[in-house]
This record gives C-alpha cells, structure tokens and sequence, in this order.
C-alpha cells in the first residue's frame, strides 16, 4: 500500500532526527520519543484536520494535539517539521541557546505548533479538556488530541481530568497513553503499579479502545474509529501498547533510554539501522 | 486632609461577583470557572445568568487552572474561583507552567486572603501568595480596597490581555473608593496629599492607613496615603517621586513581610532613591483562628500599627 510505505518514510525519516537531535547535544529523551513515532507521525500526516502552513493560536476550525507527556519533544518537533510548521533545518537548534525547540515544549519562543508548555506532567488533559469545552462554546466542530505517558498516570490531576471528562461528556475528545510499561526508575510495576488500566478508564466513564502504537496500519484504523466514536456523550481514550526505543535494536526492552544520548559508535548503529528517506536536517 | 466618607459597607468578595455579573452581560467571551465555592465567591447569579459559561469543576483546582488555560485558545477569558490559597499555593506549578509560561489569558480569581479569613484559621489563611504570585514572569497582580475598586477591577483585567491574579477578601469592610473611579492597572491611587510620610497601602490595610492619617494628622504629621493596588507591575514612578517629597516610607499589606507590597517598594527605593522605610505586615508567622478583628490586632495589621511605624520611620528620616 502506497501510503503505508509514505507513512513508514517518514517514521524513518523521525527516528533519524530523533538519536541525531539527542546526540548532538548529549541530552534530551530518545526512548518514548522513538516509541511514539508512528502515532504521530499518522495523527499529523493522516488524521488531524490542521493548518501547518499559516500556525493561529487560536486554532479555530482546526483538530488540534496537546503532547502533555513533554520530555518526548524530538519526536514532537520533528513531526512537526515534516509536517511543514517550521524548516526541518531548526531542527538542528534542539536544545541549544537563544532557539525555539526547547528542551520540553513551550509557546513562550513562539514555535508554531505548541499551543501549551508541557514537562511538568499530569496537565495536558485538563488543558486538553478546556480547548474542547471552547470548541463547543464557539460551536466548532473541530477535535481536540492528547498524548500522555504512562508513568504520567500517576500524577494525581490526570485523575482528576478524568472525572470532569466524562462527567461533562467531553465528547470532542481523544485521548492516548503511551503504554510502553516504562518509566525513569524502571519497569511500571516495579515504580508504581497502575493495574488495569482499561477497567480504570471505563470506570471513569470513558470509551476505551486499544492498539498497538507501532503497527502503522493499526494506528491509522483506530484513530478513525476513535473518531467516528465522538459525539456520543462520552470521551475517548486509546491505551496504546508500544515499545520504548522502537526501531533501534539496543534502545528497546529497556528503560535505560528514557534520558539518555547515544554516544558516536551507538549513534552510527542507530543512523545505519534507520536509512536516510526523505532527507536530514 | 481629604476626607473619604464611608458609601457603605461590603465584603470584597461581593464588588468580584458584581464585576464578573457585568462582565456576562457585556462581554460574550468571558467564562467562569469555580471549584464547588459558588457561593462564597458570590458568582451565582453569573452561573444565573450564564449557565453555558459557567463550569463548575468540583474539589479540583489544579484541574481548573489548567482547563482554564486550555479554554483561552479560541478565544474565551476564563475567570476562575476559589479561596486564594487554593488559587496560589495549591497549583502554583499549574498557574507556573500552563498559564504563566504558556502566556494564557486566564484571570485568577482568588477570595479570603489573609488573615480577615477568620476563623477557619491558618490553613485557609494564605499570607504568602502575593509573593507567589509576583514572582512568576508577566502575572500581573492586583489587591483592591474595597468593594467599589474590587468590582472596577474586575472588570478591568478582562480588557488586559494576559494572565492576571486578581485577590480580594470575606469580611465587610467600609466603601470609600467613588464607584465612577476608573480603575487603571499599574497606575498608584493618591488618596492623600502630604509632606512628612508617605503610606503606600494594598487591600483591606488601605482602609486603616486612611485611618491612622487622621491621627498622624492631629499630631500635626503630613500623611500622603497611596493605594497600591496593584502590586505587579508596580508604580515605581509614583513610589519614587512620592518617596522624593516625604523621605520616609512605611507599606502596609495584610500578608507576610517577605515577598509582599513592602519588599517590592523597598526594592524600588533601595535601587533608586535609598529611603528609610517601616513595614506593617505579618512576621513570618502563620495566623490561627479568631475573628477578623482579633486576628489584625494579634498579628500588628491595624491602624495603630500604621501610626507607629510612621512616627518610627519619620525618627529615621535623613537630615
């Protein structure tokens, strides 16, 4: 399939922006980034009704992304390049003095395509919430999309969020965790157990649906059905299975990468494993 | 001196809920928000008036906040509502990173400061979040007097965009501020002419200030009372020039010294024109339960308190 092959291009394309951005300045979050490559790659390429060419805050008549999960911003701005809201060439200023890609996104530099800062986690669904509940006000029909992480689950607020959700049928609404069963310390489990995570969210009231976050076909056909789930009273969440690392053999089953650079050798088995498609930055 | 008669008496609270009434009627962009505190923040008969605009959020501040922030793109003004320790200290992260950091245009709405909380005690009684609030990047910060300047305030910051903490309180307190006094954000109020002190007082302390220049007065002491409401951006022109004719400074706030009005005029002064200065201000110290009254008394915020430290201040003045 023509567009599946396009899609996975580009996927390559961002994991080569990914090690490359972190490398270059020795920090920065490869593991979740590379894990939620295909998800947003297929939300902004296939998915989201945008304008990327003429950014407006206010996004009025546009789907619009909250990535509350913010330390996973190279995948975010590279994302965000190829879809055209700025030069891929910025790419090149992650993290570095008196530049717009900050470490975790920020409206504060004026990056067209962040709508809110995000790093300090557990905010981005209440944030997420408030831009559907204004869509609804100004009668726009438009979708409000959210990432979280997992290990972000455990930031009391999210619960929170979640109860005024569903309470309020916030129907406008699709939300996604990154369930690859990581976090800094270690294994989820190990950390702070989330249990059943589906049981929890239908308990709150929300339609759950479930994918596997690196499969691009089944990304593509579960977004769709998240959306053709709105408008029924009722928010919607995917809790997205995905592996932290995916697509760089020695970054995966692990959660060493949450944070952690590849050094020169790491960096040219990452490049040699992901071929240049569509042209760096 | 010039006089200011009382108009009546009335909480704060009350000129917040009159103001956001307005504010319904004449401005379709603006919402409101409240965490299951309708009533103490007197914003019923908004909800009333505008049920679609009104989002009660339940016992969920930091949830609030950050809605709010989300609710600014498209277009809508939130104001949110609760006690102003739930509005500062409980969710500063929220108000630091999703409103002042991300430059949202939400108004912060924040009832029951400081001590004249009462008998709820000092859990309720926040004391440190002008201070909080002052610190973040681009916040402006407002403290009005009375219940006349409280609803003009309100009213106002729904013209000024960007994100605004807007504090004011529970008890009664006498109106004198003219209800046609237009209220304009930045700029210092010169309640009193004088030569020998100049008062520069915020919130429910501007009141005693006028009081204790009566007495300053059959003492034969100039006073030129100032009413700082608002805090951030601070009037440094009138702070100075005001400095410049009396030559001795006291402030007056009901909350902690430490990051307060005070330290914000002694930084104006200590840059630019070094002036012996007196604070009337809470001492590093949490409140406790009793009435109002009691508890302004207890903690140094009264009238008295204001009178002293001017006499102290004006023994300080350099030859």
């Amino acid at each position: 399939m023509h567009q599946i092959e396009e899609l996975n291009q580009k996927c390559t394309q961002t994991r080569r922006d990914i090690v490359r951005m972190v490398h270059a300045v020795q920090s920065g979050h490869p593991g979740g980034s590379l894990g939620c490559t295909e998800f947003l790659t297929v939300l902004y390429n296939k998915i989201m009704n945008h304008n990327p060419s003429n950014f407006k805050m206010d996004g009025i008549d546009e789907d619009l992304f909250f990535l509350s999960n913010g330390h996973i911003s190279p995948v975010f701005y590279s994302v965000l390049s190829h879809a055209g809201y700025f030069p891929k060439e910025e790419l090149a200023t992650f993290r570095k003095l008196n530049t717009r890609l900050q470490g975790h996104p920020t409206t504060h530099e004026g990056l067209p395509g962040v709508r809110i800062a995000s790093g300090s986690l557990g905010q981005g669904l209440s944030v997420a919430i408030g831009a559907a509940q204004t869509k609804k006000l100004n009668g726009d029909k438009s979708l409000i999309f959210t990432l979280h992480g997992d290990g972000e689950l455990q930031e009391g607020q999210i619960w929170e969020a979640m109860m005024y959700a569903a309470g309020k049928k916030i129907d406008n609404l699709i939300a996604t965790v990154d369930y690859n069963h990581k976090q800094i310390d270690g294994d989820i489990d190990d950390v702070m157990p989330l249990g059943d995570l589906n049981a929890k969210w239908k308990a709150f009231g929300w339609t759950v649906l479930n994918m596997d976050g690196n499969n691009i076909e089944e990304v593509i056909t579960t977004l769709e059905k998240a959306k053709s789930l709105t408008g029924q009273g009722k928010p919607i969440v995917i809790i997205m299975k995905t592996e932290m690392g995916n697509g760089v053999d020695f970054m995966m089953g692990t959660h060493k990468w949450h944070g952690s650079p590849p050094n020169d050798e790491q960096l040219a088995s990452a490049l040699a494993q992901n071929p240049e498609t569509l042209g760096d930055y | 001196m010039k006089e200011y008669p009382v108009l009546g008496n009335k909480d704060t609270r009350s000129g917040f809920g009159d103001g956001l009434t307005e504010l319904g009627r004449t401005n379709k962009d603006v919402v409101a928000l409240c965490a299951d505190l309708t009533g103490s923040l007197k914003m019923n008969q908004f909800e009333d008036e505008n049920p679609e605009r009104f989002f009660q959020v339940g016992i969920a501040e930091a949830n609030m906040m950050c809605i709010a922030a989300g609710m600014t793109i498209g277009g809508k003004i939130p104001f949110t509502g609760t006690f102003a320790n739930f509005s500062t200290s409980r969710v500063y992260d929220q108000i630091r990173q999703s409103i002042a950091y991300s430059d949202k245009n939400v108004k912060i709405c924040a009832s029951h400061a400081g001590l004249t909380l009462g008998e709820d005690g000092a859990t309720h009684q926040v004391l440190e979040d002008l201070g909080m609030m002052k610190m973040l990047p681009g916040m402006t910060v407002i403290n009005p007097c009375d219940y006349n300047q409280t609803k003009a305030a309100t009213i106002a910051i729904a013209k000024h965009i960007g994100p605004v903490y807007l504090r004011f309180g529970r008890p009664k307190v006498p109106i004198f501020i003219p209800e046609d006094q237009p209220f304009e954000i930045g700029k210092a109020l010169h309640l009193t002419e004088g030569k020998d002190v100049s008062i520069f007082a915020t919130g429910h302390l501007v009141w005693k200030s006028l009081e204790a220049a009566k007495v300053l007065e059959a003492e034969g002491i100039s006073v030129e009372v100032i009413n700082i409401h608002t805090i951030k951006p601070l009037d440094a022109q009138a702070i100075i020039e005001s400095a410049k004719k009396t030559g001795a400074v006291v402030s007056a706030e009901e909350h902690q010294k430490a990051g307060g009005l005070g330290e914000s005029i002694a930084q104006v002064l200590a840059t630019n024109l070094p002036t012996p200065m007196e604070f009337v201000a809470v001492n590093d110290s949490f409140g406790e339960s009793a009435t109002p009254d009691q508890l302004m008394t207890k903690y140094g915020l009264d009238s008295i308190n204001i009178v002293e430290a001017a006499r102290k201040v004006i023994a300080k003045k350099i030859k």
